[in-house]
């Protein structure tokens, strides 16, 4: 808990006063409180502008979209209430889409976190050319989406895909990977943590470097093991970092439309924007693409935006609390 | 505020604060600054711009240096995106008024959806572009106006259905390989599957006698005289008996093992290509630049015979000139010379999009035109002959999704996942949710 609590602090003690000395005599006290006043609101002030414009305007006006029926090329746009959202809540492809996304999410975060966090520890002890090591970790992460979801699709192709050829050499069918629900998500699943480990690994590492060195050394002296101190020691001292990863990573894993998107096209054109000629893997993202972008029904598409805003939060909201209730043996 | 260290200080408060407000300014700017400067046609000597959007190359380079000989101060800019996406830019450009091209192509899946928002664009009957009218295949020519009339865009090409076919595949299984014999065994789609299995039980393993049955369906249905939409824009897939037959002949195919299930423009499908493993491809004439480009190991081997079941278009293309173009005057001129006989001719020589004026069909350098690629097929002929041939067939707002629907539909057949039944009932049911 009280580790948690500390982010919110630097906001609370009293501002120190840098320019009281400078300004001196010469300022008179109210322009000196309106400058103390005022200044701080003005530093802020610009990343505030950028996200009304950028983040709040859009976020409103998609609201008000939402509840017309918006054709993108026509001109006129009739007002029609929540029936877009009724409309939405009955159709059972958006649901499906919401239980793929649920599905990819959990298939690609938990064993991706989890082998950050073992990645991370393996590095986080002297080693020579560690600096390689890192970055090796984040190259995965710097390469185009598209190139890596290419690649992936030409490892899982049906006919010529080395997955396949390796299959068929110890002996198991081979597998349409494009064609069932369960090997469409893995596969996806397996692109996204080939992207995203090295970089929750990079940042469980700062936050384990962060972590006093004394406290492993009394716990080697009592005898405990690296297994031992990795679960007793380093998970419970980096519970910020971990709370902030599963956050960034399930609202990331809830954005997902590249990777479906891409490998959809290796079915075909239209099995790319349905996510599989079944649906199979269509997320919700792709399921807003399919209808903004497709069949140009904004209004829809805004009210499937406006759900999926709402879903994110619900899903990152009990993210939060499982991984806050999450102990480990150290009590600090 | 005579104190100058105040000025200093407040300068120093608000410069954040201005930057920022600034910065929102133009970037609003950039969107809704440049909205429709309508008709303020610039002096003759002014040096312009124009831009053209397309998706894949239509063989305009050369073009655009001819058309600078009579306009020398026009510069041409070509922008190629790829084909779903090229339409959904333009879509995302019209409704924002801004960033469209000034002369546009789209391509007969979305021209309906385009047409039915005429006020989007420049009705080209105010540049005087009605008097090319004549010019045209009539059915061409309609699907380019739009809903009050107005003349939305001129056609460039048109899709003639024709059949092509691997002469080294068909004389391995034994078939003729010649193209007007081939072009007999199949005058019907039944005929071209009684074909497909004798081709099947002598081919190699990893050969199939087509790609897969999207296109297929896709040429069949465009072979009737109503397709997927009735003349009043309503869809009738699940009423139209010849959209089922179509469905029951490319579920048939399956059964039959004639597919190699490579969904076209997939990478597969060029791989396929490369590989050989499919024995014909259904080819409009835009096709066959595709195919010459994807097979280049193949040249000589590929041959053109004619598709089973009748005429029938598939593809083409209109160009248009958006509202918010800043040259509008200048864009028609472009788009009446870039549509023009002449350039119709030329393109159909360098790439093979087949012109949809038809008093070039019988013209001697059109009938007489080969390609070394098809084995020496005169392409000229045939796909003058299947444009003549062809039925006009009334295109839908939103003929894209509805054959999405259909595809789908086929792939999960193909895939394994649903019955033909199954797949025919949730086809019906997508279908039906499409307005």
């Amino acid at each position: 808990m009280p580790v948690a609590h500390r982010a919110p602090t630097p906001e609370t003690p009293p501002r120190p006063r840098p320019d009281g000395s400078r300004a001196g005599a010469a300022t008179s006290p109210w322009r000196h409180r309106l400058d103390r006043k005022v200044s701080p609101y003005a530093y802020v002030a610009p990343f505030f502008l950028l996200f009304a414009a950028f983040g709040l305007f859009p976020l409103i006006y998609t609201a008000w979209v939402s509840l017309h029926d918006w054709n993108l090329l026509s001109s006129a746009n009739p007002f029609i209430g929540l029936d877009n959202y009724r409309e939405l809540f009955a159709d059972g492809y958006f649901w499906n889409a919401a239980f793929n996304t649920l599905s990819i999410g959990v298939l690609s975060a938990a064993p991706q976190l989890v082998l950050a966090l073992v990645l991370a520890h393996l590095l986080n002890r002297p080693l020579r050319a560690q600096t390689l090591f890192r970055i090796t970790l984040l190259l995965p992460n710097v390469t185009s989406v598209v190139a890596v979801v290419v690649i992936f699709s030409q490892l899982f192709g049906r006919d010529f895909g080395l997955v396949n050829a390796f299959l068929d050499l110890v002996g198991i069918d081979r597998v349409y990977w494009q064609a069932h629900v369960a090997s469409s998500h893995v596969a996806i699943a397996t692109m996204i943590m080939w992207r995203w480990t090295g970089y929750n690994a990079l940042i469980y590492l700062a936050a384990m470097q962060a972590v006093p060195r004394e406290i492993y050394e009394a716990a080697t002296i009592d005898g405990a093991s690296a297994a031992r101190q990795l679960w007793g020691i380093t998970i419970p001292m980096i519970r910020p970092t971990i709370i902030f990863t599963v956050i960034v990573t399930t609202i990331g894993s809830m954005q997902i439309i590249a990777e479906p998107l891409l490998f959809g096209a290796q079915v075909s054109n239209g099995a790319s924007t349905t996510g599989g000629t079944d649906r199979q893997f269509q997320t919700l993202a792709l399921y807003l693409y399919e209808k903004g972008f497709r069949s140009f029904e904004f209004g829809y598409a805004s009210a499937a935006a406006w759900v999926m805003f709402l879903l994110v939060v619900v899903v990152v909201g009990f993210n939060y609390l499982v991984v806050r209730r999450m102990r480990g043996g150290l009590d600090v | 505020m005579g104190i100058p260290r105040t000025g200093r200080r407040i300068t120093r408060l608000l410069a954040p604060m201005v930057a920022a407000t600034l910065l929102t300014l133009t970037a609003c700017g950039g969107g809704g600054g440049s909205s429709p400067a309508s008709g303020d046609s610039a002096a003759p000597a002014e040096k312009i711009k124009l831009t053209v959007g397309l998706f894949g190359d239509f063989g305009f380079k050369p073009l655009y240096e001819e058309f600078r000989k009579t306009h020398p101060n026009i510069e041409i800019e070509e922008r190629q995106a790829a084909y779903a996406d090229h339409h959904t830019n333009l879509a995302a450009h019209l409704a924002t008024g801004a960033g469209a091209a000034d002369v546009e192509g789209i391509e007969v899946g979305f021209i309906s959806q385009f047409t039915a928002q005429p006020d989007r664009f420049q009705d080209l009957r105010q540049y005087g572009l009605d008097k090319r009218q004549g010019d045209y295949l009539d059915w061409k020519w309609q699907q380019g106006v739009g809903a009050n009339g107005a003349v939305v865009g001129l056609g460039t090409d048109v899709g003639g259905l024709a059949m092509c076919y691997r002469t080294d595949l068909f004389k391995k299984a034994g078939l003729p390989t010649k193209r007007d014999e081939v072009s007999a065994l199949w005058p019907t789609w039944d005929q071209y599957i009684e074909t497909g299995k004798k081709f099947g039980a002598a081919a190699d393993k990893g050969t199939k006698f087509f790609d897969s049955p999207g296109e297929i369906i896709r040429a069949m249905i465009a072979q009737a005289p109503v397709g997927v939409y009735d003349a009043q824009d309503n869809v009738v897939v699940a009423s139209n008996p010849d959209v089922k037959k179509a469905w029951d002949l490319s579920v048939q195919m399956i059964k039959d093992d004639l597919s190699a299930k490579i969904g076209a423009w997939t990478p597969e499908w060029n791989t396929g290509f490369a590989k050989g493993s499919f024995a014909t491809i259904i080819c409009p004439a835009w096709m066959t630049a595709y195919i010459q480009d994807q097979a280049k190991n193949a040249a000589g081997k590929w041959d053109i015979a004619t598709v089973p079941g009748g005429a029938g278009n598939a593809g083409g293309t209109h160009l248009t000139v958006p509202k918010q173009s800043k040259h509008p005057k200048e864009a028609a001129e472009l788009v009446d010379f870039l549509t023009s006989a002449d350039s119709q001719a030329a393109v159909f020589k360098a790439i093979g999009n087949f012109p949809s004026i038809p008093a070039l069909y019988d013209q001697p350098d059109i009938q007489n035109f080969t390609k070394d690629f098809f084995n020496g097929a005169p392409v000229g002929k045939i796909y003058a002959d299947a444009a003549k041939n062809l039925k006009p067939q009334h295109l839908g707002p939103k003929e894209g999704d509805v054959r999405t629907a259909i595809g789908n539909g086929l792939g999960r057949v193909e895939q394994g996942q649903q019955t033909p039944e199954q797949a025919w009932a949730q086809v019906l049911k997508d279908v039906e949710n499409i307005k």
